[in-house]
Parts: structure tokens; C-alpha cells; sequence
């Protein structure tokens, strides 16, 4: 029987919040990247993404992915749950949008497989290496960022922002907006619990659509209520506009090794990659 | 041509997949150029939505940030079993007004392309033009112009909030497929490979809005509405929390249109512009540029034939496509344009 739409809600909400337990797990185990420090892995992981962004040769994107799967293994972090996490979410969307660029009627050019000959169908050379440069370069980002995300706790990556300037108000709300996120997940999770287990047998598309606004009409009346009260508690503890951070980062020659061996991997990337 | 890739366009928006641009679609100075846009504008905003709140708006922002990033990850049933996603956009845009609703999308858009690995990081300044700025902007400008004065409480907020919702994830969702197709005119290798998104314009832009228009945009309006509905019984002192919100009343809304309208053109001409610029450079200019001529580029040899079917010789054929983008973006505005004129007239009728 299919879930219903309040159970699937629920197991998704589940997963994200487990997803990021084992995110932090993963930030403290003692590994190559773990270490670091963290403006050190945001600089190095920026150029390597802006590498593959710009990289136009295949070999050199699979250089690359590879890169990141050595990365990932010095770091401890379990391969096989890495690559599953990156590529089970891809193919739903980039997987299919992909297929029919392999063919002649969307991407023109060399014929490399003449499926039919009338109509003429064939797969091309350049849709081939179209396809494969979309999905690579993908799934090597997306697994760039996750890595980054997965060797660094959260709050350390957040002050490291500030070397990219961004302004610490931004911070600030960036950093109470990843808190509340966790806050208003529970709340949901708790709302839809407590409806689940109130309702017996199958709802009508209409009802459970009422049920799943009705939850996020809630949801933003206490959204709202919790600005108000966060608001004063911020107020009563001297909060006056200007936030302030503790900046307790320190470079060690380890950290500048990486920094420089991360940056000039990437430009060799960009340079053998073509431009 | 169509009939292939839009059902795997559709399935991929259907199954409620990541509607955020991963990194890899966009081309970097594309992405770029992106950033830098989205920069300004959110600057922009901070600006204007901070005088207007001071310092409540931190926590005011986090929260909502907080809940936009919360309701994208419930899922709403449509017809058949389908079920999508909706942005949260259009709500904010109604309870925070477009500035405060640009800031806080943004950020959700951030902790999700940070933290959840959700939408690319190059990627993310054109995630936030189009789901942050060109959304909650489109959405508030349609349900200011179908909601005028009527009270909070009144239905007419409710069809306003839904058609809103409906069109400005409509025009979102038509601008990433104009961002799309033009990936493949301003950035290939000179035997015609695509680098980047591989579509061009004419299977992008409805590939991207007709499965939008026809699902997650109907979810989008759904919820704003049914969101909207729940808070008129409960809550409605949230919908003029004054300080919080736009002020009340009558608005001029000629500018937002002229603006609108000047993206809408203005989008197709920057794909012209780029398109031949980028182009001449790749073909005249990379020896000069980079001093060699790139392995796998001087192999194919083409630097004096005309690069096929997408290089300046298809300056034709680009243009028919820019004309179909333009009709598709202007073709959402103007069914909303008529939807709120019609329900605006009826419910006018029927008060009186």
C-alpha cells in the first residue's frame, strides 16, 4: 500500500535530520581534511569547484572525481555511503534530463550508434560528451560540496565565511536560520505525528492536502510568535544591532600546505582542461 | 523533439526532485555574472527591509528562512498520487512583502546549497534571482493587484494568494529554461559539444514551464492559498502585522510592471548580445588569449567553417528561438494579467 502523504513527510524529515547526525559524526573523526583549517578547506574547495566548472576536457572531470574520492578516503569518511548519497539523488533528475541529449535530434553531429536510419535516430559523438559533461560535472560538484560539508562542523564552516567577507549580520541570521531549521523540523515532525496517529484508515487527496497546509499555516503562526520571543531574548541579553564572533582560527604550516596544494591542483586542473 | 525530453523534465519536477539549479547546468561566467546580480539586489533588499524592521529583523528573517527551508521538504498531493514540493515563496512574500521574502529565500537557498548539498554553490546566484527575486517579486505584484483592499479575512486573498503562487514559480520556473538554453549557444567547443545544460532554447524554456505551469506551480498556488485559509481563521492578525508586511492599501504597481516587463525583454537581449560576443572570442581570440591553441580544440580543425548549427551563421535561427522565450515568459503574464482582471471583476460583483 502506498504511504501516505503524512508518513512520507515524516520519513523524509527523519532522514535529513539523521543525514546531518552523521554528518557531525563524520566532522569528528580524526581524518585528513577533519583537521584542517576550515577557510583553508572553503578556499581549497571553492577553486577545485570553479576547476570543474571550467575544465573542458572529460579525462581531466574524472581526474577530478577521483581527486575527490581520495579526499573523501583520507578523510574516513565511508565511500560507499558517499558515493550513494551523491549519485542515488542525481539520476532522478540530471540521469533523465541527459538521456535524450545523447541523440541526434537534440545534439547534432558525428553519428557514433545509428539506432534506425528512417527515421534517422542515432547517438552522436557530441551528445555522448555532452551528456557525459553534464553528468559529471554534476555529480563531482555536488560531491564536493558534501564532502566539504561532511569534514567540517557546521558552526566552524560558518565563521570561516567570514574570510570570503561575507558580513557578519548575514552570518548571524545564517547560522540561527540552520538552529531553527532543526527546531521547526522536530515541531513538524511532531504536528504530523500527532495527526498520523489520530487518523484511521486512507484520507482523500483534498483532506490530506488540507492537513499538509493546515500543518504550514501553523507552522508560520509559531514561526512568527518565536521571531517575536527570540527577538526579546536576544534584546535582553544586550543584543544591539552589532553582532560579534570569537575568530580563534590559527594557520599552522600544515594548514598552508594544503592551501596551496589544493589551489595548484586546481589550476593544473583548468590548465590541462583546456582553457 | 519534445516529446522525449519533456517527460523527462516533467518527471524530474513531478517527482519532487531538487528544483534548485545543480552545479554543472550553468557556465561558470554565467554563474558568475549571476552572483553578481543577485548580490546587488539582495544588498539592495537588506538595505530597505532592515530600515524598515531595524533589528527585529534578524531574528524575524532566521525564522522564516528557517520555515520556507521546512515547508520545501513536506509533501503536498496533487491529483492521482502525484505529489510535489512547494517553494514558500509566494507566502513569504505576502506575510514579509517581496524584500523580506527575497532575504529569507536566499538564505534557506543557502543553508540548502551549504549544508544539504541542494542546489549548486557556483549555481546558487542564479537559484537565488530566480526563486528569491524574480519569485516573491512576481508572486507579490499579482496578489497585490488581485487582492487590492480587500479585507484580510476576505476570499478574494485566497484566490489572489493562489494565482500569485501559480505565476511566479510559472516565470521562475520559464527564466531557468531561458538560463538553460542559452547555455548551449554561449558555451561549446568548436565541434558544436554542448559544456554545459545541452538543450537549446526552444526544447528548455517549455520543457521547464509547461510541467511547471501544469504541476509545481499548481502546488505552489494550493498551498499558498490553503496556508492563507488557515491563518484567516487563526491567525489573521499575521496578514497586517503591519511593521512587518508592505503597508496596507493601495499600491502604485506601474513601476513593478514596467520592471517586469523591461526583465522579460531585457532577458532575450543579454542572450543576443552574449551569444555573438561569446562566439567571436571563442573562435578569433583563445590563440591570443590563452596563448595556444587547446589540445582537443586544434584536433577538430574548424577554425575558419562556421561553427554547426549554433555559431554566427545561426544567428537566424537563435533569433526565432529568443522570440519563443519572449512569448513563453510574456504568454505566463499575460494568463495571469487575465485571470486577475477576470477574478478581481467577479469579486468586485459579487460584494456588491
Amino acid at each position: 500500500m502506498a504511504r501516505s502523504v503524512v508518513e512520507r513527510t515524516l520519513a523524509g524529515v527523519t532522514e535529513s535530520l539523521e543525514q546531518s547526525l552523521f554528518a557531525e559524526e563524520i566532522a569528528r573523526e580524526p581524518g585528513a581534511l577533519q583537521s584542517l583549517d576550515p577557510r583553508v578547506k572553503l578556499i581549497g574547495f571553492l577553486a577545485l569547484l570553479l576547476a570543474v566548472s571550467f575544465v573542458h576536457n572529460l579525462w581531466v572531470l574524472v581526474s577530478l572525481y577521483c581527486l575527490t574520492l581520495i579526499l573523501a578516503w583520507i578523510s574516513r569518511v565511508p565511500l560507499d555511503r558517499f558515493v550513494k548519497r551523491v549519485w542515488l539523488a542525481l539520476p532522478f533528475f540530471t540521469g533523465m534530463v541527459a538521456i535524450p541529449v545523447l541523440f541526434n535530434f537534440v545534439t547534432p553531429g558525428n553519428p557514433l550508434l545509428v539506432l534506425s536510419n528512417s527515421p534517422y535516430i542515432a547517438i552522436t559523438e557530441q551528445g555522448a560528451r555532452a551528456a557525459a559533461f553534464l553528468i559529471l560535472r554534476v555529480g563531482t560538484s555536488v560531491s564536493l560540496a558534501v564532502l566539504l560539508v561532511l569534514v567540517t562542523p557546521w558552526a566552524t564552516l560558518l565563521r570561516a565565511l567570514n574570510v570570503l567577507k561575507v558580513p557578519t549580520l548575514f552570518l548571524l541570521v545564517l547560522g540561527m536560520t540552520y538552529r531553527y531549521i532543526y527546531l521547526l523540523l522536530r515541531t513538524s515532525s511532531d504536528m504530523f505525528l500527532a495527526r498520523q496517529s489520530r487518523v484511521v484508515g486512507r484520507m482523500k487527496a483534498a483532506d490530506q492536502r488540507r492537513v499538509v497546509t493546515n500543518t504550514m499555516g501553523n507552522l508560520l503562526g509559531k514561526s512568527y510568535d518565536m521571531s517575536q520571543e527570540v527577538y526579546f531574548a536576544m534584546l535582553s541579553r544586550g543584543y544591539r544591532g552589532r553582532p560579534r564572533t570569537l575568530d580563534q582560527f590559527q594557520m599552522k604550516p600544515r594548514d598552508w600546505a594544503w592551501a596551496a596544494g589544493l589551489v595548484t591542483l586546481a589550476v593544473v586542473a583548468v590548465i590541462l582542461g583546456g582553457r | 523533439m519534445l516529446s522525449i525530453s519533456v517527460p523527462a523534465f516533467v518527471s524530474g519536477v513531478v517527482s519532487g526532485q531538487p528544483m534548485h539549479i545543480p552545479d554543472g547546468y550553468l557556465g561558470p561566467w554565467f554563474a558568475m555574472a549571476m552572483w553578481v546580480v543577485s548580490l546587488v539586489i539582495l544588498g539592495l533588499s537588506i538595505s530597505r527591509f532592515g530600515r524598515r524592521l531595524s533589528q527585529r529583523m534578524v531574528p524575524l528573517v532566521a525564522l522564516f528562512a528557517a520555515f520556507s527551508f521546512v515547508i520545501m521538504m513536506f509533501n503536498v498531493p496533487l491529483i492521482g498520487g502525484t505529489t510535489g514540493h512547494a517553494v514558500g515563496a509566494t507566502i513569504a512574500a505576502i506575510v514579509l512583502g517581496p524584500e523580506g521574502a527575497t532575504i529569507a529565500v536566499a538564505i534557506a537557498l543557502l543553508v540548502q546549497a551549504l549544508f544539504f548539498g541542494d542546489g549548486g554553490i557556483l549555481a546558487y546566484g542564479a537559484n537565488v534571482f530566480l526563486m528569491a527575486i524574480v519569485m516573491p517579486w512576481a508572486a507579490w505584484v499579482v496578489y497585490r493587484a488581485i487582492a487590492g483592499n480587500a479585507s484580510a479575512t476576505s476570499g478574494r486573498r485566497l484566490v489572489a494568494g493562489a494565482v500569485a503562487g501559480w505565476a511566479g514559480l510559472s516565470l521562475a520556473a520559464g527564466l531557468a529554461g531561458v538560463f538553460f538554453g542559452m547555455q548551449p549557444l554561449l558555451f561549446h567547443t568548436a565541434d558544436g559539444t554542448p559544456l554545459y545544460a545541452p538543450f537549446p532554447l526552444g526544447v528548455a524554456v517549455p520543457a521547464m514551464l509547461i510541467p511547471h505551469m501544469l504541476v509545481a506551480s499548481v502546488i505552489e498556488g494550493l498551498v499558498t492559498a490553503g496556508i492563507l485559509a488557515f491563518v484567516q481563521r487563526t491567525n489573521s492578525g499575521l496578514l497586517h502585522a503591519k511593521d512587518a508586511s508592505t503597508p496596507q492599501g493601495a499600491v502604485n504597481l506601474r513601476p513593478l510592471w514596467i520592471g517586469l516587463a523591461a526583465l522579460v525583454v531585457l532577458s532575450p537581449i543579454g542572450l543576443l548580445a552574449g551569444g555573438s560576443a561569446w562566439g567571436e572570442w571563442a573562435a578569433d581570440e583563445i590563440e591570443g588569449i590563452v596563448g595556444y591553441v587547446p589540445q582537443g580544440l586544434a584536433s577538430t580543425q574548424g577554425w575558419t567553417a562556421p561553427l554547426p548549427d549554433y555559431g554566427m551563421s545561426g544567428l537566424a535561427p537563435a533569433f526565432g528561438y529568443i522570440l519563443s522565450a519572449g512569448l513563453g515568459i510574456l504568454l505566463v503574464v499575460g494568463i495571469v494579467w487575465g485571470i486577475g482582471k477576470i477574478t478581481a471583476r467577479r469579486t468586485a460583483q459579487g460584494k456588491s
